[in-house]
């Protein structure tokens, strides 16, 4: 199969102040998956997704090596507002920004120009469905969306990621902080998303990127040990370093 | 169990002490009540008696015989005005200088900045008052003012007087919201401006609120820069160039002059009161916001 990968780290280093976090990353990812990133912590897990949408920039302190590519391109050479709206972001901790549950998700597609109007309610409605949030939400758009449990920030969170109509979905351990209950809705969100979008799940869970990713990389002190489909990284992975982690004999 | 090896002598200094931080802490409270008391013992039956002849009439003339008028009209009036327009320079600039050294500024830059604004406050209120009649009023003048001093004059002179207070406040609240916020933003492709705008300013408006009311607590209490610079003059005013006089003036310059104990005298006492109370409702409410942020969250 020879398509052209989504994304792709090519011989990525990143340091911050001299110290360093991700050592010649190389990898793809292909479009309409969902690729699980995960090792230990301090692993570079989340530095790499910093390096898609280039969150990274904003440590004042932080030098790039390599390049991440996003269809052939290098991410650098883009806008960064415009790639930020094409590479969505879920943080590990949920945040609702102190504003309406509507405002919340329709704050990205305003940025970008989209008046109000039925438009801008039939986005919103169905980002917050996909996010399997509209239903609790549905009779109160206007609350504070910083009032909202933790469990429905995170879909909250979720819902504004989607509202740009992202090409590519990154999650930075987003069941950090929500109930199981919450995360299995939002496992089964992610597998239906896939036909639309590329997901990047970066996980502490390694269940989860069992049950949904199709394949799964693993990152050790800044460096990709093995990446391969998420069966060979679990059932026989090439790398004793690989079968310990997955095992649980670290981490 | 060890045995406590402390003197007699030591023990007894930790009790002295103790009982001063003691004494020390209640006596601010102490003191404020003291100067209330003392205000409105001086004041309060005037401002009770003569409640209806100060609220409804503009005329403030104190000494004329036989029959002083005491409205307290225009100097309300003046008061307000002379606020407003100060806050109208002030709240502005302040506060877009603290978006820019809170989002804006390398940290070199916001370290100097500061200095230099801190030091902004730290000029004596007369030497303003120096300012606003040698260097303000005639730039109005040569901008086309009519001669003479003017509200203007002693508005923007409070402006620059609250500047400070107004951008280290805003400022902190500023920085205190959360960087998941602007985190948060960034990732949805907003621009700085627009993270700003639309997530950091909302989520500071309290505090921002309360460096705002802090402010005009500052100005309304301000008093020798606006007795200098504002002409002194008791009337309505309907233009910006138009003289004023303020309550905290009138008290500076005629108090001297009245006969203690006299109509005259309370009738000033009278005007303080009306300040401490103003001043303290606006206190009361940047206490009661602030308080409200602590509790009820965002």
């Amino acid at each position: 199969m020879v398509t052209q990968p989504r994304i792709r780290f090519a011989d990525l280093s990143l340091a911050y102040a001299g110290k360093p976090a991700l050592k010649g990353v190389s990898f793809d990812i292909q479009p309409n998956t969902i690729h699980a990133i995960i090792g230990p912590a301090g692993s570079g897990k989340s530095t790499l997704l910093t390096c898609i949408n280039r969150l990274s920039e904003l440590s004042a302190h932080a030098v790039q090596g390599g390049r991440v590519e996003l269809d052939g391109e290098d991410v650098r050479g883009q806008s960064v507002t415009e790639l930020r709206r094409r590479v969505a972001m879920v943080l590990p901790l949920p945040v609702g920004l102190p504003m309406s549950v509507y405002d919340n998700v329709a704050f990205a597609p305003r940025m970008a120009g989209m008046p109000n109007g039925p438009e801008l309610d039939q986005l919103v409605r169905s980002c917050l469905e996909r996010s399997a949030l509209w239903d609790e939400v549905c009779d109160r758009l206007d609350m504070l969306g910083t009032r909202l449990s933790g469990g429905q920030q995170q879909r909250l969170t979720l819902a504004r990621a989607l509202s740009t109509r992202p090409d590519v979905l990154c999650l930075d351990e987003f069941s950090i902080a929500i109930d199981p209950v919450t995360t299995m809705r939002i496992e089964a969100v992610l597998t239906e998303l896939r036909s639309e979008m590329t997901i990047v799940l970066v996980t502490n869970l390694l269940a989860q990127a069992r049950r949904i990713a199709s394949r799964t990389a693993f990152l050790l002190d800044g460096s990709l040990v093995e990446e391969n489909t998420t069966d060979v990284i679990f059932g026989g992975a090439a790398d004793a370093r690989t079968r310990d982690y997955v095992s649980g004999v670290f981490g | 169990m060890m045995r406590d090896r402390r003197s007699a002598l030591a023990r007894g200094l930790e009790r002295a002490i103790e009982a001063l931080v003691y004494v020390c802490g209640f006596s601010a409270i102490l003191f404020n009540l003291a100067i209330f008391a003392f205000i409105a013992s001086e004041g309060l039956g005037f401002l009770v008696t003569h409640f209806v002849d100060m609220w409804t009439s503009i005329d403030w003339s104190p000494t004329v015989e036989p029959h002083p008028v005491f409205g307290i009209g225009a100097l309300v009036v003046g008061t307000v005005w002379v606020v407003g327009l100060s806050l109208a320079v002030s709240v502005p600039i302040g506060i877009l200088a603290a978006i820019y050294l809170a989002e804006f500024a390398s940290p070199s830059v916001r370290e100097v900045a500061k200095v230099v604004i801190e030091l902004l406050a730290a000029i004596p209120s007369v030497v303003w008052g120096f300012i606003g009649v040698m260097l303000v009023n005639p730039l109005l003048q040569w901008m086309g003012a009519p001669v003479g001093l003017n509200g203007l004059n002693g508005a923007l002179l409070l402006g620059l007087m609250t500047l400070p207070l107004l951008v280290s406040l805003g400022e902190d609240a500023l920085r205190n919201v959360p960087d998941s916020y602007r985190q948060a933003a960034l990732a949805m492709g907003a621009t700085r401006w627009e993270m700003v705008r639309y997530v950091l300013v909302p989520a500071a408006r309290r505090g921002l609120l309360v460096a705002v009311l802090l402010g005009v607590g500052r100005c309304v209490g301000e008093t020798m820069a606006v007795l200098m610079a504002t002409g002194h003059s008791v009337r309505i005013p309907i233009h910006p160039y138009d003289p004023i006089r303020t309550l905290t003036a009138t008290i500076a310059a005629e108090l001297g002059e009245a006969v203690r104990g006299g109509e005259h005298y309370q009738a000033l006492f009278a005007l303080g009161l009306l300040l401490f109370g103003i001043t303290f409702a606006v206190n009361l409410i940047a206490d009661v916001t602030l308080r409200g942020e602590k509790v009820g969250g965002a």
